[in-house]
Formats: structure tokens, C-alpha cells, sequence
């Protein structure tokens, strides 16, 4: 297949992250040449709306950032929908000083759960999350009575989500610190490595003397502790958690980090892909939205949009 | 005697799990103030078929080591069209009927040719068939409603002496062999005829005995000149007819069209978990969809005994979610006992 000679310079793996973002020019091109056609302004390249989108993209970044670590491993966590509403419920029921702690405890204990049953019983991750999201959300549900929480969140996660410096949503930043940490962890540690190996061929790593398990194990943790922070996060933007509040989540981190280039079945990809892959998508609701499309056609050109990004770099190899 | 033997240790996993099922189904039929009736079988049918006909189109993919993940959209996708189609004369219902079933096949064999042609993994490339399907499903049903002929409701969402009543059959009276079976729900009857009539003959065709032997190695069953690509495409056709047969069932089942995205995404998730508790392993090549079908009768069955025993609806979920962490976690307690750790690698 012949690539444009734009791109192939780049090395295989940062050229996902290059078309991905060669996307999201086309999609702002297409949006603001709409808006201009139809009111006469060009709102899509105004500051303050990319700095909106990048805000909303924060909550969709922080657990698309988790879900990559697990995809990396050839694992997934369906758990994030309701990792993502326990951790901001507790936290809004706990109240005072310990609510993040409390949330962010959440985030850990599911993750250990998740942990024990892939690394250790050796569960399908596919399955075995499936079944701790719905005991979370069984909790939740019993926790609530199925309504949404009284409890609001506390100053300092609005201060986190929705409060600005200088024009510059804190969520923002709280997203910039998990995006540095997961590029050092990857890069720079052994336990970036033992990732990529056991994604690779996780026999190959265990024999080269990686505890697989406990990496495994980590991960999980890692991604529950995504999925808590930025359920808090969400619940601080919203100002109270509420039911399913993580539900419209699960899937698109997927596509995120699937866009940006990972390999679905784990062992390749590079954290910079999952971030462009976030705010192709965040962009593309929003410019779909701008268009006044309905939810069908919304529907319709997110998958199209998928498997595009998908036909262009991520065919396996595989005859 | 050998033979038979033989084939109950292969099928011990299955066997327990139908044994699972018959118990507690009889408790809950033994609790049910109208338990061991007819009334109470046609409902819990009703309420299986969907999910079961799901189950079957998921074990396939599975089967060959993938994963369908738009089985709830094709679902709701065709029963949003049955909603606009069936309605009007009996041949119109026919056509009705046989352009829901091909668009069920079409989505799958959309699915097929994603997988095959554009080389996509099977759970990436049917997230996003899915959102086109739904997507599609919006577009005929924007809002829930349509109202489906009465007669075909009536004629398969109760027992089979409605059904002949319906369509018309021994007007002068039940004949003496039939009067035995009058009671069995006509849903359960179709759910037999869909298991012997597609699944056992597929299994039995090369393409069937190839999908498995995929799930197994690919490569090897490249080598061995299978016809990898055509199989694929079988196999997803064949999934995409099975969904589009428990779409159709919904529609009539509840006289009307919706296209739900909560829904259809817990359909899909229900319908992994059937086949998991069906006995079909994720990473392919062993299983089938019988065993699937009884993993959704006990995935429901559990829901049925909690209406009967009174927990708060405010737990269920907790509880469903609890047998369904233990179910699994039951299969996987051998692997406690492996000696060699690469064992555990595939």
C-alpha cells in the first residue's frame, strides 16, 4: 500500500498518531468552513472553545490513559463505566478532606480485584471486568437507591474540574500530569518494558524473568485509579455524581487509544496516539453537534469515522 | 457403552451446566405459586428466546477467537425495521419477515468483509459497525413506537394451540397426538427448530469445522487448506442472521420498534456472558452454541428466582453481578493446581 511521501518518514509507530492528527485539521477545516457558510463566523478556531473541548477532552483522556496501559498488556477493562461512578460517588459521600482519598481507594481496590481475577485465576479480562462492573454497579445502585446522590462534590474537586488559571481549565492540567506520568512510566521505567513485553508475547516475558503478574496486576490498578480520578473530576465539572454517569465512557476510550494507533491486541502503541485520539473524537462530537446532527447520523459517522482510521494504519499484518 | 462414556466426559462441562439450569428451574417453578403451568413456561420462553438467539450469533465469533460486539445493534437494528414491516396483509408480513432476516444476514456479512478484506480485529471492527447499525436503527425509529400486527403477537409470544389457532390449523378441533404438546410455548418451539435446523448443520459443514479449527490456530488451519476467508465470512453472515432472528423475535414480542443504545450495549454484554457460562472458551476453538443457549437460560433463570424470593430490586444487580464474578471464577480454579507457570500462557 502506498503511503504519501509525507509519511514516510515517520517510524510505524508515531504514524498513526500523524494521520490522526492530519483528522482533526481536516475535521476543524470541515466544521469552521460550515460555520463560515452558515453564520459567518469562525467560532471552531477561537481559544477559548479549543481550551472547552480540551477541558471536556480531560475526563476522556485520564481513562482512555488507564485503558491503554490494559490494552497494551492484550487486556481490556470493562469496569471503567462504573469505576467511574463509584469513585466519584464515594467521594461525594465521603465529603471533606478524605474524598479523593476515598475515591481514589475505590479506583485501587477494583483494580486489585480486576487484578487478582486476570493475573491470578486467570479470567478473561473481557469477561471477568464485565462481571465486577456489574457487582459495582450492584453496590452503587444499593448505596443510592438508585437515584442520584444528595451529596455534592467538595471545593476542591471543582476547584480541580471546573475552576480556571488564567483562562485554563485545572482539568487541563490534571490531565497534562497524568499524560506526563503514563509517558515516563512507558518510557522511561523498567515497568514501561515489561508492559510492551507482555503484550508482545507474555510467555517470552515471563521466561526473560518480568513478574508478569504483578505487572498485570499494576495495570489494572493503574486504569481503576484513571477511572476514579476522573469520575471525581466529572462529579466536580457536574458539581454531584449521578447513575451511569460513567456509561458514555467505556467505549470511546476504547476507540481513543485504538485510533491513536495501539494495537487492539496489545504490545505496540505509543501514549501520544491515545492523546491525538482523544480530541479527534471530543472534536468530532463537538463539530457533529455544531452541525445540528442527529444522534443517528452522529451515530453512523463515529463508526465510519473508526473504521477509516482503522482501513488507513491499523490493519494487522497478519495475512 | 465406551462410545457413550466418551462422549459424556467431553461433554461434562455442558452436562453440569444443564444440570445447574433443570435445578434451579425447578425451584423456582416449585416457588411460583403457579409454578409447573403452561402460562409460567411461555413467559420465561418469551423472555429467553432474544437473549438466546444473541448468545448463538456471539458464540461464533468467539469460536474463531474474535468477538462481535455489535450483536445488540444488529438486534435493535432489525427490530426497528420489523416495527415499520410488519404490519398489513400475510404476504406482506412474509416479505416483512424475510427482509428483516436478510438485513440481519447483510449486517453480518458487512461485519465478514470489515474483518476479512480491511484485516481489522473483529472487536474493534464490529464496536464501530455497531454505532453505524444503531446509528441506522435511530434513523427508522428516532422515537420508540410502530404497532405490529396483532395476530403474529399473539401467534408467538404464547403456546402452540394458539399458534394453530391463529394460523388456522385443525379449525375442526386438536387432533388426539397433538393435544399432549398444546401447552409448550411456540417460542421454545422455534428456539429447538433454530438450534437443530442452523446450528447443528453448520457445525457439521466444513466451513463450521473450519471456524473451529481457526479458533484453534489460525495458521495451522491455513496450511491445512482451509478456506479461512470464506469461513470468516460464513461465520459472521451466520451471526448476523442468528441476531437478526432475536431482533424480529423482540419486535414481536413487544409490538413495537425502539432503538435503545443502553439496551443494545447490555445485550451484547449479557450475550458474552451467556456464551462464557455456555462453556465456549474467549480464546476460541472449543464450545458451541447449545451450550450457549443453556448459559443464558441460567443467566435468566437467576433473574427469575429473585422476583420469585423477594430480594430487594435494589440488590439484584449486586446479586447478578456476584454469580455471575463466581460463575466464572468456579472454571477457573484449576488453574491453582498447574505445576508449570507456562502452563498458563497460550
Amino acid at each position: 500500500m502506498s503511503r504519501p511521501a509525507l509519511l514516510s518518514g515517520l517510524s510505524p509507530d508515531d504514524r498513526p498518531t500523524a494521520i490522526a492528527g492530519l483528522f482533526i485539521l481536516v475535521i476543524l477545516a470541515a466544521g469552521t468552513g460550515y460555520t463560515l457558510a452558515k453564520f459567518g463566523n469562525a467560532p471552531l478556531l477561537q481559544p477559548g472553545y479549543l481550551l472547552q473541548q480540551l477541558q471536556i477532552g480531560a475526563f476522556l483522556g485520564i481513562i482512555a490513559a488507564g485503558m491503554m496501559l490494559v490494552i497494551l498488556i492484550s487486556q481490556i477493562d470493562l469496569s471503567v463505566p462504573w469505576t467511574v461512578a463509584a469513585g466519584a460517588m464515594t467521594a461525594t459521600a465521603v465529603g471533606g478532606p478524605w474524598a479523593i482519598p476515598a475515591g481514589i481507594a475505590v479506583g485501587v481496590c477494583v483494580g486489585v480485584v480486576n487484578g487478582i481475577g486476570v493475573a491470578y485465576l486467570r479470567i478473561p479480562s473481557m469477561i471477568f471486568t464485565l462481571g465486577v462492573n456489574a457487582v459495582m454497579r450492584g453496590l452503587m445502585v444499593a448505596h443510592t437507591g438508585g437515584f442520584a446522590p444528595q451529596t455534592t462534590a467538595t471545593d476542591l474537586m471543582r476547584f480541580l474540574a471546573a475552576d480556571r488559571t488564567l483562562g485554563v481549565p485545572h482539568a487541563i492540567f490534571m490531565w497534562l500530569a497524568v499524560s506526563v506520568f503514563m509517558i515516563v512510566l512507558l518510557r522511561r521505567t523498567s515497568y514501561g518494558r515489561a508492559i510492551y513485553a507482555i503484550g508482545n508475547k507474555e510467555a517470552a516475558a515471563y521466561l526473560s524473568g518480568v513478574p508478569t503478574r504483578r505487572v498485570t496486576l499494576l495495570a489494572f490498578v493503574i486504569c481503576g485509579v484513571c477511572a476514579s480520578l476522573a469520575g471525581m473530576l466529572l462529579a466536580g465539572y457536574a458539581t454531584k455524581a449521578y447513575q451511569g454517569m460513567g456509561d458514555a465512557y467505556v467505549l470511546p476510550a476504547i476507540a481513543a487509544v485504538v485510533i491513536g494507533g495501539t494495537n487492539i491486541l496489545g504490545g505496540r502503541g505509543s501514549y501520544l496516539g491515545t492523546v491525538v485520539g482523544v480530541i479527534l473524537i471530543v472534536l468530532l462530537n463537538s463539530v457533529l453537534s455544531i452541525m445540528e446532527m442527529p444522534e443517528a447520523g452522529r451515530q453512523i459517522i463515529y463508526g465510519l469515522v473508526i473504521i477509516l482510521m482503522l482501513l488507513v494504519h491499523g490493519r494487522d499484518g497478519r495475512a | 457403552m465406551s462410545d457413550l462414556g466418551l462422549r459424556l466426559r467431553q461433554n461434562a462441562y455442558l452436562l453440569s451446566v444443564i444440570v445447574l439450569f433443570a435445578l434451579v428451574y425447578l425451584l423456582y417453578h416449585a416457588a411460583h405459586p403457579k409454578g409447573f403451568s403452561s402460562a409460567v413456561l411461555v413467559q420465561n420462553s418469551n423472555e429467553v428466546f432474544s437473549l438466546a438467539m444473541l448468545a448463538m450469533a456471539q458464540t461464533i465469533p468467539v469460536l474463531m477467537g474474535g468477538l462481535d460486539l455489535s450483536v445488540g445493534a444488529v438486534m435493535t437494528l432489525v427490530d426497528c425495521l420489523a416495527s415499520h414491516l410488519l404490519v398489513g396483509t400475510t404476504t406482506q408480513i412474509a416479505l416483512g419477515v424475510l427482509a428483516c432476516l436478510v438485513t440481519g444476514a447483510l449486517a453480518g456479512f458487512v461485519n465478514g468483509c470489515v474483518v476479512v478484506y480491511g484485516r481489522i480485529q473483529p472487536i474493534i471492527a464490529t464496536l464501530a459497525t455497531g454505532a453505524i447499525y444503531i446509528g441506522l436503527a435511530l434513523f427508522l425509529r428516532p422515537t420508540p413506537g410502530g404497532k405490529l400486527d396483532e395476530d403474529i403477537n399473539w401467534a408467538m409470544t404464547n403456546a402452540l394451540d394458539d399458534f394453530v389457532g391463529t394460523v388456522g390449523l385443525f379449525s375442526d378441533g386438536l387432533p388426539a397426538w397433538f393435544r399432549p404438546i398444546a401447552g409448550v410455548p411456540t417460542s421454545l418451539v422455534l428456539l429447538v427448530l433454530v438450534a437443530t435446523l442452523i446450528w447443528v448443520p453448520f457445525r457439521r459443514s466444513v466451513t463450521g469445522r473450519a471456524v473451529y479449527a481457526i479458533g484453534s490456530s489460525e495458521q495451522a488451519a491455513y496450511m491445512s487448506g482451509l478456506d479461512i476467508n470464506r469461513a470468516k465470512l460464513t461465520a459472521f453472515t451466520l451471526a448476523g442472521l442468528l441476531a437478526g432472528i432475536g431482533g424480529l423475535f423482540l419486535a414481536i414480542q413487544t409490538s413495537s420498534g425502539n432503538a435503545d443504545i443502553p439496551q443494545a450495549g447490555g445485550y451484547t454484554l449479557s450475550s458474552i456472558a451467556s456464551v462464557v457460562i455456555g462453556g465456549t472458551s474467549l480464546l476460541g476453538g472449543s464450545g458451541s452454541a447449545i451450550g450457549s443457549i443453556f448459559g443464558t437460560a441460567v443467566l435468566k433463570v437467576i433473574s427469575f428466582n429473585f422476583r420469585i424470593f423477594d430480594i430487594a430490586p435494589l440488590l439484584q444487580p449486586m446479586f447478578e453481578g456476584l454469580v455471575l464474578l463466581s460463575a466464572i471464577s468456579l472454571g477457573a480454579l484449576r488453574m491453582l493446581r498447574v505445576k508449570n507457570q507456562l502452563e498458563l500462557f497460550r
